[in-house]
Order: C-alpha cells, then sequence, then structure tokens
C-alpha cells in the first residue's frame, strides 16, 4: 500500500507566544511534530506493517523542518520529502499548501493519506479536505479508529463526542483525532536508521508551479496578543461562606448566573 | 459596498443549532445592508427555513433528498454548490462545528477560494471584511482578509452574538431540487456519547475536571453542577490520560477550544496547554487544593479548597436558587 503523511513543523505546545515586529517570535523556541500529525504517522506505520507498503512524509516549509521529518522517519517512515518554500513564498496560507502538496501528489497513486486533523499553531484544518478536493478522492476528517481490509475502509470518526462508523474504499484521504492511537517515541535503532533513509527535497520549480499559481486566497492584517488578564480575586474565609460569595459575585458582579 | 452572503443552517436533530443564529447576525456584519440567504440542507428541513429568516436571513433555499438524511462531505457539497451556482454570492458562512469544519475547506478548495476557520469576530475596515480568529490556541489572535474567491468563513460558537428573534419577518422559503449522486463514503452507525449532556463548543457553562477529579466516579459532582446551570463537562488532558473519561470531553491545545460565560475549573493545575483552551472564556472560577495552582493566574474568582467538598455546597446554593427563582 502507497501511504502518505502531511506533516506540519509546529511550536511546542509548552512555548509561550510572544511577537516581535508584528510577527510571532521564533527566536529560541522548541518544534516539534504537530501532535495531531503525530498520530497520523503513528497510524500509517501501523497500517504499512499489517497491509505492507511504504510510508513517505510530505511536508512543506522551511529547510528546519527536516529535523521533524528525520523524527517521523525514526518513528518508522520509510521516506520523507520536504517541499522547501522559503525563497520562494513569502506570504501562503492553507490554499498555497493544499495546492502544492496536490500538485506533488497527483501521479503518485497513493492509496491512503493521512493528516492531522488540525495544526495546532494556525489552527485551521483547511489542508487535508483541500487537498482530497484537488486529488479528486473522498475523505473523512477527525478519525478516531481505521481499519483497512481487501480495499475497504471502515473508520470511526468523532463529531464533536458523538462516534459515527463510515465505509468508504481506497483511495482516501483521512485526518487524526486525538484518540486513534498512541504514537511511539523513536527508537535509538530508528534513530540511527533514519539518517540514511531517502530525503528528498524540492521546491516549486521541480513541481512546475509558479508562485502565482499557489498564490495565497487570504491575507493576514495584523497579528496580536490577548489582553493581560487582571489577577482575580481569591476567596477566604469557611468554605461555606466562600461558596455563597462565590454564588453571589457571579451572580451580581459577573453576571453570568 | 452591500454584498450578498449565505449562511448555512445547521440541524442537529431536527432543529437549528444556535450557532447557525450566530453565523446569520455574523453575515448581517459582513453584508453592509446586503441580502442574507439561508441554506438549508437535509431530508426535511424546509419547515425551519422561517426560523432562519426569524433571526436575520432575508430568504431562504431548501435543498431536500434522502441522500441527504445524514450529513456526507459528497452529499451536502453537491446540494451547496448548486445553491452558491444559483445565487452567487459574495461570501459563505458555516459554524465552526464538526460539519463547517469537514465541509468548508471542500467547497473552498473547489471554487479556489480563501476560507478564514474559526472565526470570533467580524468588522469593516476601508471596504474590507476583516476576521478575528485566534491563533495557537488562543495564545494570540490574527486579523485576515479574504483575497481570491469567495469569501468563506466559519464562525466559532458563542463569540458573535445572533440578532434578536423577530417573529414578525417573513420571508420566501424556496426548494431547489438538486441530483444527490455518488457518494463516496457511508455512514453505517451513529453512537450518541455526546447525547446526555450539552456540547461542550456551543455550552455557555463548563465545569471542568482535572487530575484533582481522581477517578472516574469523581466526575458525578462536576456532572450534577453542569445538570444545574444547564451546562457540559469537560476535562484537562491529565484527566483525559488518567482515563477519568473519555478524550472528546478534552478542553486544550490539543482537545477543544472553548470559550463559554462562565468556566468552572475543578482540580485543574492549569498547565499551559489546558489555558490555551480556555482561557478566553468570559469568566473563570478555579477550584483547587493548591493555592500556588497556576490556574489562580487566570481565573476571576478562586476558591482554594477540596472540590469534593465545595462543588456538592456550589450545587446547594445554584438550586436554591433555581427555586427562588
Amino acid at each position: 500500500m502507497n501511504i502518505y503523511v502531511l506533516l506540519k513543523r509546529t511550536f511546542d505546545t509548552e512555548e509561550k507566544i510572544t511577537l516581535s515586529n508584528g510577527k510571532i517570535n521564533e527566536d529560541g523556541a522548541e518544534f516539534i511534530i504537530n501532535p495531531y500529525d503525530e498520530y497520523a504517522v503513528e497510524e500509517a506505520i501501523q497500517v504499512r506493517d499489517a497491509q505492507g507498503g511504504e510510508v513517505t512524509v510530505i511536508s512543506v516549509g522551511t529547510e528546519e523542518a527536516e529535523k521533524q521529518l528525520r523524527t517521523a522517519l525514526a518513528m518508522g517512515a520509510d521516506k520523507a520529502v520536504l517541499i522547501n518554500i522559503e525563497d520562494d513564498i513569502e506570504n501562503g496560507d492553507q490554499f498555497t499548501t493544499a495546492k502544492i502538496i496536490g500538485e506533488y501528489l497527483k501521479d503518485k497513486e497513493a492509496d491512503l493519506i493521512i493528516a492531522g486533523n488540525v495544526a495546532i499553531d494556525g489552527g485551521s484544518g483547511q489542508v487535508g479536505p483541500r487537498v482530497a478536493e484537488i486529488l479528486g478522492i473522498p475523505y473523512i476528517t477527525t478519525i478516531t479508529k481505521l481499519d483497512i481490509a481487501d480495499g475497504n475502509v471502515s473508520v470511526i470518526r468523532d463529531v464533536e463526542g458523538d462516534s459515527e462508523t463510515i465505509e468508504a474504499s481506497l483511495p482516501l484521504l483521512v485526518t487524526a483525532q486525538q484518540g486513534l492511537n498512541d504514537p511511539r517515541y523513536p527508537s535509538l535503532p530508528g534513530i540511527m536508521k533514519a539518517k540514511k533513509k531517502p530525503l528528498e527535497e524540492l521546491e516549486l520549480d521541480d513541481l512546475d508551479l509558479e508562485e502565482d499559481d499557489v498564490e495565497a486566497k487570504t491575507k493576514t492584517i495584523e497579528i496580536y496578543l490577548p489582553a493581560k488578564k487582571e489577577a482575580g480575586k481569591v476567596l477566604s474565609g469557611e468554605i461555606g461562606d466562600q461558596v455563597n460569595e462565590l454564588v453571589q459575585l457571579l451572580r451580581s458582579e459577573a453576571k453570568v448566573i | 459596498m452591500a454584498r450578498k452572503f449565505l449562511v448555512l443552517g445547521e440541524v442537529r436533530d431536527g432543529s437549528l443549532r444556535n450557532v447557525s443564529f450566530e453565523a446569520i447576525g455574523a453575515a448581517k456584519l459582513a453584508a453592509d445592508g446586503g441580502e442574507i440567504v439561508g441554506v438549508l440542507v437535509g431530508d426535511s428541513v424546509q419547515d425551519l427555513g422561517n426560523e432562519l429568516i426569524q433571526y436575520g436571513a432575508d430568504r431562504v433555499v431548501a435543498v431536500e433528498n434522502d441522500q441527504l438524511k445524514q450529513y456526507t462531505s459528497d452529499g451536502f457539497a453537491q446540494a451547496l454548490l448548486a445553491v452558491i451556482e444559483q445565487e452567487k454570492p459574495e461570501g459563505i458562512f458555516f459554524g465552526h462545528t464538526a460539519l463547517g469544519k469537514d465541509l468548508a475547506p471542500k467547497l473552498a478548495g473547489k471554487l479556489e477560494s480563501g476560507l478564514i476557520s474559526d472565526v470570533t469576530s467580524i468588522e469593516e475596515e476601508g471596504g474590507n471584511i476583516v476576521f478575528t480568529r485566534p491563533i495557537y490556541s488562543g495564545k494570540a489572535f490574527e486579523k485576515k482578509i479574504v483575497t481570491g474567491g469567495v469569501i468563506f468563513a466559519t464562525i466559532r460558537p458563542n463569540n458573535i452574538e445572533p440578532l434578536a428573534k423577530d417573529e414578525s419577518r417573513s420571508g420566501d422559503v424556496a426548494a431547489l431540487s438538486v441530483d444527490i449522486k455518488d457518494l463516496r463514503t457511508i455512514i453505517k452507525d451513529v453512537v450518541r456519547k455526546a447525547s446526555e449532556g450539552v456540547d461542550l463548543s456551543e455550552a455557555k457553562v463548563i465545569i471542568a475536571g482535572g487530575r484533582g477529579v481522581k477517578s472516574e466516579d469523581g466526575f458525578e459532582p462536576l456532572k450534577e453542577l453542569a445538570q444545574v446551570l444547564g451546562g457540559a463537562v469537560g476535562a484537562s488532558r491529565g484527566a483525559c490520560d488518567a482515563d477519568y473519561c473519555d478524550y472528546s470531553l478534552q478542553i486544550g491545545q490539543t482537545g477543544k477550544v472553548v470559550t463559554p460565560d462562565l468556566y468552572i475549573a475543578c482540580g485543574i493545575s492549569g498547565a499551559i496547554q489546558h489555558l490555551a483552551g480556555m482561557s478566553n472564556s468570559k469568566v473563570i472560577v478555579a477550584i483547587n487544593k493548591d493555592p500556588e495552582a497556576n490556574i489562580f493566574n487566570v481565573a476571576d474568582y478562586g476558591i482554594v479548597g477540596d472540590l469534593f467538598e465545595v462543588i456538592p455546597l456550589l450545587t446547594e446554593e445554584f438550586k436554591k436558587l433555581k427555586v427562588n427563582a
């Protein structure tokens, strides 16, 4: 089975966000594989181990994403592709990324494409469905279980807490929701092997794309941080009195009850 | 510049979701006096058209088809593309719900258009519609405009005020017949886990538990309080990882991002990942044994104490209020 994973390098969830010159300050920040994409990598490896085939992990970004791709290879993916847009694109959006991935995948005959359902930085959750639409294949988002037998696929999809059992056939794109699996940590032998696994680096030129073809359909005009919250009121006294006071405050001061 | 907007009225269990009325409110802000056309898609939805009009739509187009009884991206996309083709709107808004998140990118992709997801406010600025949305799970915000194609947006529940319901409003509810075919995904079964409570993303009140809840049973007092307040129960990652509750309840950087009117955090330490998912709630109450817990730094009101002592008392107080009201 020919399996592709869409992976994004994101800020570590521990990072505090600061701005410099109106942009998110990346200096000194730790970067990780987007947590939802980690589920995607793990699932792809498990499907390959059960069904045979090959897992290729794709990332659109800058050369720094090589580190996260190597981590995916160390987990057990077979190949990685970094589409480096650093020199070509200054302000891309989800249209841009999906178009590039779609162009790359259009002649790859992917059976299964797995992505995270959302990236924890931009939080748009668009790229998966957009790629499926470009490739003309069906997709199922926020899945928590994936079974494949004889080309037939059965998935469980999380729909705001409810579970839908959905049947589909390959080729298919799915996006991973939390609970799909427990992503493995790369083993030491895995890390050693990953250094020798193929990691191909491409640019827009290699995909016969011009900057105009992938020009963003949206534009960010400002980034700002939320207003700092003033310190709240920690109540004191007997617990019973505190509870009474809290109820009064919620009614008369906060007016939410 | 007056612009025509479509708004999808999302139907759940035979009723329109509140977020759809909020999306009409959002469209009013963006349309600048232009027409708002409500869209209904399903097997039997046309009767709901009037309610969309009472909440501010000027008229409604309903696509009914047996193939649309359950949501599938293929079926709903065919229906909406037919409506877009007929109406040629400047923009189309959805709720930022499971359905909106699943469907909007497909349509925006098909129409090579910009989509701004998870919008929390909208304003007109120099002829542009400026959308504000959280990034980094609410650790920062960005303002965006759509520069290409149809203006697509998904509207986060609980952030944009719906218009007041006006029962005297009336308008045309027209059927549009669309041939729905080649559905490539088939829903075999739906297990309703969330049905016992209010949906987290739309809840006005959330009672959330962390590791301090200690066990699955420990969530019981939280559930009782949620019931009295008509709210939903949520959880921190710690509580989910410890198997006290289902991952579908998780609030945080992974998990759901919520903005209720009242968020009561019980036995939650307040890790940065959890704060990302709830810190933009309107009022936050923290109940924790540890006075040094980080959650007190974002709380409007805090009680340092044992949640198993505090929560039942709180539940009693609110019950009394209800009786007196």
